[in-house]
């Protein structure tokens, strides 16, 4: 059976209303953002012009990295509970019953952990960079506007988004408790936001090259990873209980 | 049909019911069902089980806790994929490929409702109608929250709705796709008999639109009352059949008789009276006649009363409930494994 974007579509928007009326999502989805635009702003101040120029970039990819935590994060602890959340609360069992594949459950899972997630991070480095044109001092903003910061910033925030919110369902989908799941998949979405982070912060001299590359690999296992997700989703397993 | 391997005496699975299959569309049943049998590891969920259900009928699966109804049931929604044996499915075979297709035709409303509790139930039936990929949703929802008389509390979040409403929730979802065959895993338990009640109405309604339901069931005068034919399983299937058959099959038939003083010579009554195969005394004045067919011995019986001058109180033929079947059945079994 082809995939459907009606059967898609009706688990993320199901999703999505389910989140605007649970509490701890909306302020797993608000507290978040709130402290991730003020931790980079209060960098962006603290920046000394005349500081060393290796200082000074550390501050300005520290004020960056901080935004990428918001995709890294937000969604993983969604998505740790998307499938073992349902099962815990009784309401996977409806859900199997329907025609529905299990790459469109997922998938409906997942583009309903993205949109918000995106949509958070894009306004949140929006919001950053408007207060570093207006109030920070020019050479600073400057720096900020200058070279690839902007567009690694768009780039890797849906596919740290999407790497999330990859391992989070994978995890969901083999763990047997949803405590469990959100803190493994919190940590599975830390490595690529290491390797990010070194890049912003010039640790080691990414050239295009590598960062492209490493754009690329989050791209292609974003995109392929679903396979192997859907793989692991067993319908039998999820219904009767059983561990894996 | 096929008796089961571990058929005891009373086990028949070739009861005089399993005829009467009304064929459906292109002549198939509705659910055929052989040597299906499901393992958890050792465990064995139910076993050898067989049976057919045509277009249209009502089929009540009843058994006592643990019989395996339940894991039957998400078998043939393809759920869980059976161990063993084959099924026919809404006209189609059991199998992984064709879980989609079969699930498209069919419903079950499960053990628990399993309602999002922070959507409304208009926004729980949506999101279902999208699931099973529907257009014209929103006269859908309409339609289905008219049969189970749920317009009212439309907007209602479904975390504010006793379990009662909630269990009709669970059945409008379940005919939002129009199913073929609709199961319905306990659909009363926990309910008041009120709620029951209308449960019953439902099905009925259901009934008379021709839905092919199969319905599992703790409670066997809903079974009694709603359903065609009803199959008793423990592990294995018992019986099936209908339930007056059932009634016959396991029960000889019999011919309660009150006086208002106790015969001087029951004997000299009862003995030699045509139709009448034997009698004895069940005391305080009562006598029960076995017969081979009630309606036929019943006036000559009570002419012979006249005769004798005893002053009749009742002459009745002797009511056995589906309960009764199924204690018999069922009880036995559970008694020999405690002993
Ligand atoms: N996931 C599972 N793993 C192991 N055994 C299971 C599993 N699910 C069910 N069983 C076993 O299979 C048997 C049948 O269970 P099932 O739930 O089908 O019974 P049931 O007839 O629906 O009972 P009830 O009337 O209590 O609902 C039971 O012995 C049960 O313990
Ligand atoms: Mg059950």
């Amino acid at each position: 059976m082809s995939p459907s974007w009606t059967r898609i579509w009706a688990m993320s928007k199901k999703e999505l209303r389910d989140y605007r009326r649970n509490r701890f999502v909306v302020v797993t989805m608000a507290v978040m953002p709130l402290v991730f635009t003020v931790a980079p702003m209060i960098q962006l101040f603290a920046i000394k012009v005349n500081a060393a120029s290796s200082a000074f970039n550390a501050r300005i990819g520290l004020a960056l990295l901080y935004m990428l935590i918001i995709p890294a994060i937000v969604p993983s602890s969604l998505s740790a509970y998307s499938v073992v959340g349902e099962r815990e609360q009784g309401t996977l069992e409806p859900v199997l019953i329907t025609p529905i594949g299990s790459q469109e459950f997922l998938f409906g899972k997942a583009l309903a952990a993205f949109l918000p997630t995106v949509a958070i991070s894009y306004a949140v480095f929006g919001i950053f960079l408007a207060a570093a044109r207006i109030f920070a001092q020019p050479v600073v903003a400057s720096a900020i506007y200058s070279g690839s910061h902007i567009w690694v910033q768009l780039v890797f925030t849906p596919l740290l988004a999407g790497w999330s919110i990859l391992v989070g369902i994978a995890i969901s989908t083999r763990s047997a408790d949803v405590r469990t799941a959100q803190q493994l998949s919190v940590l599975a979405s830390l490595p690529p936001l290491v390797v990010v982070g070194l890049i912003t912060f010039n640790v080691f001299h990414a050239s295009v090259g590598i960062t492209v590359a490493l754009a690329v690999a989050l791209l292609v296992i974003d995109r392929f990873g679903w396979r192997a997700v859907a793989a692991m989703f067993d319908r039998e397993r999820l219904v009767t209980g059983g561990r894996s | 049909m096929h008796p089961t391997d571990e058929g005891t005496e009373v086990a028949n699975t070739q009861g005089a019911g399993g005829s009467k299959i009304s064929p459906g569309k292109a002549g198939a049943p509705a659910l055929a069902v052989e040597h299906l049998t499901k393992r958890f590891g050792d465990r064995v969920a139910y076993s050898d089980v067989s049976f057919e259900i045509g277009y249209g009928e009502v089929f009540g699966f009843l058994g006592p806790n643990g019989a395996g109804k339940t894991t039957t049931v998400r078998t043939l929604g393809t759920l869980i994929a059976p161990t063993s044996g084959s099924a026919m499915v809404a006209g189609m075979r059991l199998s992984a490929a064709n879980g989609p297709a079969i699930r498209q035709k069919i419903s079950i409303m499960p053990e628990s409702p399993g309602l999002y509790l922070r959507l409304t139930v208009e926004e729980n039936l949506e999101c279902f109608a999208g699931l099973y990929g529907l257009g014209g949703t929103k006269a859908r929802i309409h339609e289905a929250l008219e049969a189970v008389n749920l317009l009212e509390r439309a907007k209602d979040l479904c975390g504010a709705l006793s379990k009662g409403l909630r269990q009709r929730v669970a059945l409008a979802r379940a005919l939002l796709n129009d199913p073929e065959v609709l199961f319905l895993d306990e659909p009363t338990s926990g309910l008041d008999p009120v709620a029951a009640r209308e449960v019953h109405e439902l099905i009925t309604g259901m009934r008379e639109r021709g839905v092919t339901i199969f319905l599992t069931t703790h409670r066997l005068e809903e079974a009694e009352r709603l359903c065609d034919r009803v199959a008793i399983l423990n592990t294995t299937l018992r019986m099936i059949g209908r339930p007056d058959e059932l009634r016959k099959e396991l029960f000889a038939r019999t011919l309660d008789v009150r006086t208002k003083v106790p015969l001087a010579d029951p004997g000299a009554v009862f003995s030699g009276l045509p139709g009448v195969e034997g009698w004895s005394d069940s005391g305080a004045a009562m006598y029960r006649l076995e017969v081979s067919d009630p309606e036929a011995a019943a006036p000559g019986v009570a002419r012979a009363l006249v005769r004798a001058e005893a002053d009749v109180v009742s002459i009745a033929e002797s009511r056995h409930t589906l309960e009764d079947v199924y204690l018999q059945l069922v009880g036995e079994e559970e008694r020999a494994e405690r002993k």
